[in-house]
């Protein structure tokens, strides 16, 4: 057989990919349920890491469960418009520019009876990819409790600092309301404090352009809760 | 190729001899990339060990079947199946480390070690030198990573495995972590010294003057 003729090859090169593509589709479809398993273990963790809870990594679902007493969907003015929190994709919802049409998930959480928490999720750009969090609010609306930074693929001992505790903990007892005013956090360089007199956490040094996308995150992430932040303090 | 080969060499010379980073130059880019912690640094290390082992086996199975002017191409589709396959079992079931390493898994597919390696070796030999070659080639990355990857880390952050081990009252003193070692042209001065000092001990790899 000549194994240089055309047809050959072409039989060949069809016959390799059909083979290589369903050994990809089988693998894919085979792991899928495991995968998906892990994804929401995962979200369940970070959204813990939020209030400061490490779960044990067989508990994560029962944990979440004990501690997320209840789920909410709110809109731009604070109103609930929906109950399923955990399958709004945050992603999608995080790049809609009308703020009125965003859908807003709030996990609430009680560490102990009469202990709050409400946990919102965050989702931005950094220098390769995308970053994400999630900010835990105390049952005054404004002051943080805990904070969580997770990314793709920045740069590690540079960007990817930010899912450090040493960044994140900056966030503790800063508050999104001054004076009555709503003012997002601010990621700054060297500690100078913004002229608007904002709360503020110290940048990555280094990592410059992933600082700036957790600022730019914060303020276009909390800015659609403020009406629901609102309530939560005159109640 | 010849018949006979010698399956201790296949093995063993990629080590130093024929180090593939250090002699014959393949995958410096990954180098740059995954070298600056030394814990992505071992799992790129042994998932490039396990590509690179069953790429150059199915390329040498199907070595005598393959059409000569898509064999590139041939490589290219094993070796991007290989790493999906990779990519997906890590997924499934070592979440952490796939969230950890993300996109350099798929970096393997653009590895020159493996299209180096596939082309070069596996093309011309049976399976099980093949295999050999593969992991003796893996291994040879990897020590050069993990060595690249200790001076960074413990240079450029201080830390070994994420542990800090320069101890606090160095930087009291006003120890300074090296920022620039964080950066990746570091990583090719890093291996340019390993060059260097293995050209001192292998004299027979200098370039002739």
């Amino acid at each position: 057989m000549n194994k240089q003729s055309n047809v050959y090859t072409v039989v060949y090169i069809i016959v390799l990919v059909i083979v290589v593509g369903a050994a990809l589709a089988f693998t894919a479809m085979g792991l899928k349920p495991r995968q998906i398993e892990n994804v929401n273990a995962d979200k369940m963790k970070q959204i813990l890491a939020s209030v400061l809870i490490t779960p044990a990594k067989d508990s994560i679902a029962t944990d979440f469960n004990h501690y997320i007493t209840e789920q909410l969907v709110v809109n731009d003015k604070g109103q609930k418009i929906g109950d399923d929190a955990f399958s709004v994709n945050v992603s999608v919802q995080s790049k809609i520019v009308d703020m009125s049409k965003r859908e807003l998930p709030v996990y609430v959480c009680t560490l102990s009876e009469g202990d709050v928490k409400y946990i919102v999720p965050l989702y931005g750009t950094g220098l390769w990819g995308p970053i994400w969090g999630y900010v835990s609010f105390n049952s005054d609306g404004s002051t943080i409790y805990g904070a969580y930074f997770a990314h793709e693929g920045e740069t590690p001992g540079l960007g990817a600092e930010i899912e450090k505790p040493a960044f994140s903990s900056q966030f503790e007892g800063k508050r999104v309301f001054k004076d009555g005013k709503f003012l997002p956090i601010e990621v700054v360089k060297g500690g100078v404090a913004p002229v608007d007199g904002a709360d503020y956490v110290d940048g990555i040094s280094g990592g410059t352009i992933t600082s700036k996308g957790v600022g730019a995150m914060l303020s276009n992430c909390l800015e659609p809760y403020q009406a629901f932040l609102q309530t939560l303090s005159t109640k | 190729m010849a018949e006979k080969v010698d399956f201790k060499s296949v093995f063993f010379n990629p080590f130093s001899k024929n180090n593939p980073v250090v002699v014959q130059v393949l995958g410096i880019c990954s180098v740059l990339a995954v070298t600056a912690k030394l814990e992505p640094a071992c799992v790129m290390g042994l998932s490039v060990i396990a590509v690179l082992a069953f790429a150059n086996v199915i390329i040498s199975l199907l070595r005598n079947t393959i059409p000569t002017n898509i064999r590139i191409i041939v490589q290219l589709v094993v070796v991007a199946g290989l790493v999906v396959i990779v990519n997906q079992l890590l997924k499934a079931y070592a979440y952490d480390v796939s969230v950890q390493l993300s996109v350099f898994i798929g970096l393997i597919i653009t590895n020159c070690i493996l299209m180096g390696r596939l082309e070069a070796f596996a093309m011309g030999n049976k399976p099980w030198p093949a295999f050999l070659d593969g992991v003796g080639n893996g291994i040879g990355y990897s020590i050069i990573l993990i060595i690249v990857a200790f001076f960074r880390e413990l240079l450029g952050s201080g830390t070994f495995f994420g542990v800090q081990v320069i101890p606090q009252w160095c930087y009291d003193a006003g120890y300074v972590n090296n920022g620039l070692m964080i950066l990746p042209p570091m990583a090719l001065i890093v291996v340019a010294c390993i060059i260097w000092v293995q050209r001192i001990f292998n004299p027979d790899l200098q370039e002739k003057q």
